[in-house]
């Protein structure tokens, strides 16, 4: 029997420190609504835990001057859901993160846990992506930026490098005549897993779309920035042909596989139902914003 | 005693155990401990069927904490070729679902248990047991399973003499099929698969064994009887049920699942070894892999009727997974079939089939709800062809008294017509419905059991009152209980409390199951009572000098029957009680009997249903049942029972499956992937409870709890038919299989 030892630190250089140290044996705690049920279930027994929950960057939800956000990477769904701000300018993101676990585990389950835990079905990951959310990391080499998208390398495996943690992401400022959503289908209502998860973001200018971007979740290895999607979107009005053509790059982008939760068809026959169906949400928000 | 002045009965008390359970008092069965206790974890089965060739315990023995380790060796082997049954188990199947024996029959099947001073030292030690196995072929549906060249799981179980996966058969008949179909003008014959599904209950296997150092054990265990514990445990541990007390905790949750056991035996055997008491818990996991569930199905039906509506023929054929060892409910099946139908001719066939999964146990009204399944779609379509109302056609051809049933009774007065005729005329039948919506209808019957029941009624010396039963409380008969006894005994209900006694409390005490605890506690306990009133009745004739016949007990106190009786004024509980010990001693009376007369329970479900074409999802907008429950003695736990069983019929319908790999395993075995619903899945679940009471029972309580899982399979399948216009003949109608029968279209 090997014991777990449990590291709290203040500052993010001590645990990046540590986390290096470790060399392979440590786990960042975020929620640890992932890691805690994989211990649980005897898949992992790190020989260290590092709770990154103390650190102020961590937690810290700011809202920048220019009107962007900066999002601790453990900051809890709770209390991103609490923010006055945060889910006026970004529903969609918060939609999704909000859809993690039950209530209970929001108040502890975090975006950045999401991200890392690598889950090609993760709830946030989609609508990060569609938000063009730029993630912060810092290893024993400093600090570096990527784009959400560039994290997830397969089930369960992230492109951090060893000793690397994640720190916030940071969602850019909002142009008027913006929106987004996030969708997912599940069998059930509630406490289930994204079959198909789907987020968009939206810009639109005189009933025109002068941005997009399209996340899509639990179709393939990673979740996937589908960039045709978004192209058959900017410089439509959103008509029939467009959303089709979007809905067909979905389906196309689709790499799925048959298991216990859906079969390949239906993956992407879903894919192209959801985008629809959120473009719609994103664009009647953006009407409003 | 069969006047009822609705004092209690028919409330809405609030229940005995309610404090305790919303405020996490109640000691379910993974709550108990003791000094020294011990933990047991279970080495399961890799294989979906492999011999077992040698075990080797000697690492795990070796391993410091570890205490004890057994296999098949240290359990009572019952030969294979005598059955000894205790009910409808028989000890032959039992001593091998416990811990493989000759060959491991499914992934999970136990192979060997340890018990050690920490579960992770256990489960370490599991891992340090060598098993050589020789793997053999595996199969695991049905339609493989009864193959002529299926891998055989028991070559002593024999179908025309040659050995086959087909352990057992049953048969009803009446009148003559082939003369009925003849004379029908619309016959319809249809195939049907149901999934098998989980029990579902919330609270897992679990329980603490003591063995003193004289060989006397004490269990505390969740089940759905104590004594079925005792004796099961005792069979299979060779100690006699004397020396054997099963204390029964709350149960989280039984559904039938709880009917037989798993883990007591095997911790009793590692308590006696080790001499430290143990402690069992099953994952979920392991409740997913190697308890329950019931049995997927095959059926065929073939109904025949006349074109004004009357079913004059009726077959069926269905075959039922019994997991690894034989024992499915093919009596629920064939039985229930076309039990609410008075059909002059019938014809209907359930065949066991085993193979390389778990073993089935009981799932409330077992069997019942696969063949109320393939009937119920069949009359829909029915009375599709011949143009009329499906309820309408129900009831006309709807059993009644005097019915001659093809399983085997005469219907005495029962309310089936009743529950159609609320549902024709209830405002959800008549209800618009929008787009891609659909409405379904369907009804069920269920056997219903009495049985044996003890209850003793004592009186404290205060002039309270404790009734004392012999079975786990798992619907509210608590309540139910108290109820009674204090109508009868003209009471204040909070002046009565209701006790489930132990093995060594209270005399012996069939399973909670059948749906006949209150139907059976409320017939002991009325006998008790009315003995009790008596006995009340002679102590205030002693006190007062006068015959015990001159004395009544009205509202709670003696009275002199009349003025020729004398005068004196009456005695209350508690005056009486406080001179007992003048008047001849305590005061008190148990009753022990094997009830009778629990008559079969019939419901009519209604269910609306909206399909999102596009994603293919199935939601439940509006469900309604309409059952006729003899009397509801508590008509909140009556309501209960037959929203919980719409709630587990829906998920059957729409959602609950159990999903095997390549390698014959359970890909499913959590509460995530094994889709049962939540509470957002489903509407408000509306109940129309119908009384028309049992005439062989004191309060007319028929049972209750079975019942509602009848009808929904069907009610669900015919209302997904309305909405869509294309039928589903396969269950469950998950969203990727809607949206391929869909895509078909």
């Amino acid at each position: 029997m090997t014991d777990t030892r449990y590291l709290a630190p203040q500052t993010l250089d001590e645990a990046v420190g540590a986390f290096a140290a470790a060399a392979g044996a440590a786990r960042i705690l975020a929620g640890g609504t992932d890691l805690l049920v994989q211990m649980r279930a005897g898949l992992l027994r790190p020989g260290l835990i590092i709770d990154i929950k103390k650190i102020e960057e961590m937690t810290a939800i700011v809202e920048e001057p220019d009107g962007g956000f900066r999002v601790g990477a453990a900051v809890s769904g709770a209390a991103l859901a609490e923010h006055p701000r945060f889910g006026q300018v970004w529903p969609g993101v918060l939609e999704a993160v909000n859809l993690i676990g039950s209530t209970q585990v929001q108040g502890r389950a975090s975006p950045g846990g999401n991200l890392c835990n690598a889950s090609p079905a993760g709830d946030s990951v989609p609508a990060m992506i569609a938000a063009g959310a730029v993630v912060t990391v810092q290893g024993p080499n400093g600090r570096r930026q990527m784009p959400v998208e560039a994290v997830p390398a397969g089930p369960g495996r992230t492109n951090l490098t060893p000793g690397e943690i994640l720190v916030s992401f940071a969602l850019p400022a909002r142009p008027k005549g913006s929106g987004d959503a996030y969708l997912r289908m599940i069998p059930r209502t509630e406490m289930d897993i994204a079959v198909v998860g789907v987020g968009v973001s939206l810009t639109i200018q005189g009933g025109t779309v002068t941005a997009a971007r399209v996340g899509l979740g639990a179709v393939a290895p990673t979740v996937l920035l589908v960039a045709d999607a978004a192209d058959a979107l900017i410089g439509s009005k959103l008509d029939d042909a467009a959303l089709e053509a979007a809905a067909a790059a979905c389906r196309a982008a689709c790499r799925p596989i048959d298991d216990k939760r859906g079969t390949i068809v239906y993956r992407t026959k879903v894919a192209g139902v959801l985008l629809k169906r959120t473009v719609a949400i994103a664009a009647e928000r953006a009407g409003r914003a | 005693m069969n006047v009822i002045s609705n004092k209690w009965i028919g409330q809405r008390t609030i229940r005995p155990d309610g404090a305790d359970k919303v405020t996490g008092r109640a000691a379910y069965g993974a709550d108990t401990v003791m000094p020294g206790m011990i933990w047991a974890r279970v080495l399961r089965s890799p294989h979906a069927h492999a011999r077992i060739l040698r075990i080797d315990t000697s690492k795990a023995e070796a391993l410091p904490g570890v205490k004890a380790v057994m296999t098949a060796k240290d359990v009572v082997e019952f030969p294979l070729d005598k059955s000894v049954m205790l009910g409808i188990q028989d000890m032959r199947w039992m001593c091998r679902n416990v811990m493989a024996r000759e060959k491991a029959l499914f992934h999970g099947h136990p192979v060997a248990a340890v018990a050690a001073t920490t579960e992770a030292i256990a489960a370490e030690a599991c891992a340090l047991i060598e098993v050589e196995y020789e793997v053999l072929p595996w199969v695991i549906e049905i339609e493989d399973a009864i193959k002529p060249d299926a891998p055989i799981l028991h070559d002593f179980i024999k179908l025309d003499g040659k050995p086959s996966n087909i352990a057992g058969k049953l048969e009803h008949k009446l009148g003559d099929v082939d003369a009925g179909f003849a004379q029908a003008d619309v016959v319809i014959e249809r195939e049907f698969k149901t999934r098998p599904v989980h029990q579902g209950y919330i609270e897992s296997h679990a329980c603490l064994v003591s063995v003193s150092p004289d060989g006397k054990a004490t269990i505390w265990s969740s089940s759905q009887g104590q004594f079925m514990v005792r004796a099961m445990s005792a069979y299979l541990t060779g100690i006699p049920q004397s020396d054997i007390r099963a204390i029964p905790a709350e149960i989280g949750g039984g559904f039938g699942g709880k009917t037989i056991i798993y883990l007591e035996p095997l911790a009793l055997i590692l308590a006696r070894k080790s001499g430290r008491p143990v402690k069992m818990i099953m994952s979920r996991e392991e409740v997913f892999r190697a308890s329950g569930p019931t049995s997927g199905s095959m059926s065929k039906v073939k109904i025949g009727a006349t074109k004004d509506g009357k079913i004059v023929a009726a077959q069926g054929t269905f075959y039922l997974q019994a997991g690894a060892l034989p024992g499915s409910p093919i009596r629920g099946a064939a039985g229930c079939a076309f039990a609410p139908y008075d059909i002059p001719n019938v014809h209907s066939l359930g065949f066991d089939v085993v193979s390389n999964r778990s073993k089935v146990a009981a799932y409330r009204a077992p069997g019942a709800p696969i063949g109320a399944y393939a009937v119920e779609c069949v009359v829909d379509e029915i009375a599709e062809a011949l143009k009329m109302d499906p309820l309408e056609l129900r009831l006309k051809n709807a059993a009644k008294q005097g019915t001659k049933a093809a399983h085997g009774p005469v219907y005495p007065r029962i309310g089936f017509v009743e529950t159609i005729e609320a549902a024709l005329a209830h405002p959800h039948y008549k209800a618009p419905l929008g787009k891609h919506q659909g409405r379904g209808v369907a009804s069920g019957f269920w056997f219903n059991a009495g049985g044996e029941s003890s209850a003793q009624v004592n009186v404290t010396e205060d002039g309270n009152v404790v009734v004392t039963t012999g079975h786990p409380d798992i619907g509210g008969s608590r309540a139910s209980t108290a109820n009674i006894t204090a109508e009868l005994l003209g009471i204040d209900y909070k002046r009565v409390s209701v006790l489930i006694g132990d093995t060594a409390t209270i005399g012996y005490s069939n399973l909670t199951g059948g749906s006949r605890v209150t139907f059976a506690s409320a017939m002991v306990v009325t006998q008790s009572t009315e003995k009790v009133i008596t006995t009340l009745r002679e102590r205030a004739a002693k006190i007062w000098k006068i015959d015990p016949e001159a004395v009544t007990w009205d509202d709670g106190e003696a009275r002199p029957a009349g003025d020729n009786a004398g005068k004196f004024p009456a005695l209350t509980l508690a005056e009486i009680a406080a001179k007992a010990s003048e008047t001849g001693g305590p005061i008190g009376a148990g009753v022990q009997l094997n009830t009778a007369g629990a008559e079969g329970g019939f419901a009519t479900h209604v269910c609306d249903v909206e399909v999102d074409l596009d994603l293919g999802i199935v939601r439940v907008l509006r469900y309604t049942s309409f059952q006729d429950v003899g009397r509801a003695i508590h008509p909140s736990y009556v309501e209960g029972q037959m929203q919980g069983g719409a709630a587990q019929g829906i998920g059957w319908a729409l959602s609950e499956e159990y999903i095997y790999d390549k390698k014959g395993r359970v890909d499913n075995a959590s509460f995530l992937d094994y889709r049962m619903p939540v509470c957002s899945d489903l509407p408000m679940l509306d109940t129309v409870i119908i009384e028309v009471p049992n005439p062989k029972h004191p309060q007319g309580v028929r049972g209750v709890g079975e019942v509602p899982l009848v009808p929904p399979l069907a009610a669900v399948s015919n209302a997904v038919y309305n909405a869509l216009g294309r039928r589903f003949y396969s269950l469950p109608m998950s969203p990727p299989r809607v949206l391929e029968v869909l895509e078909g279209a």
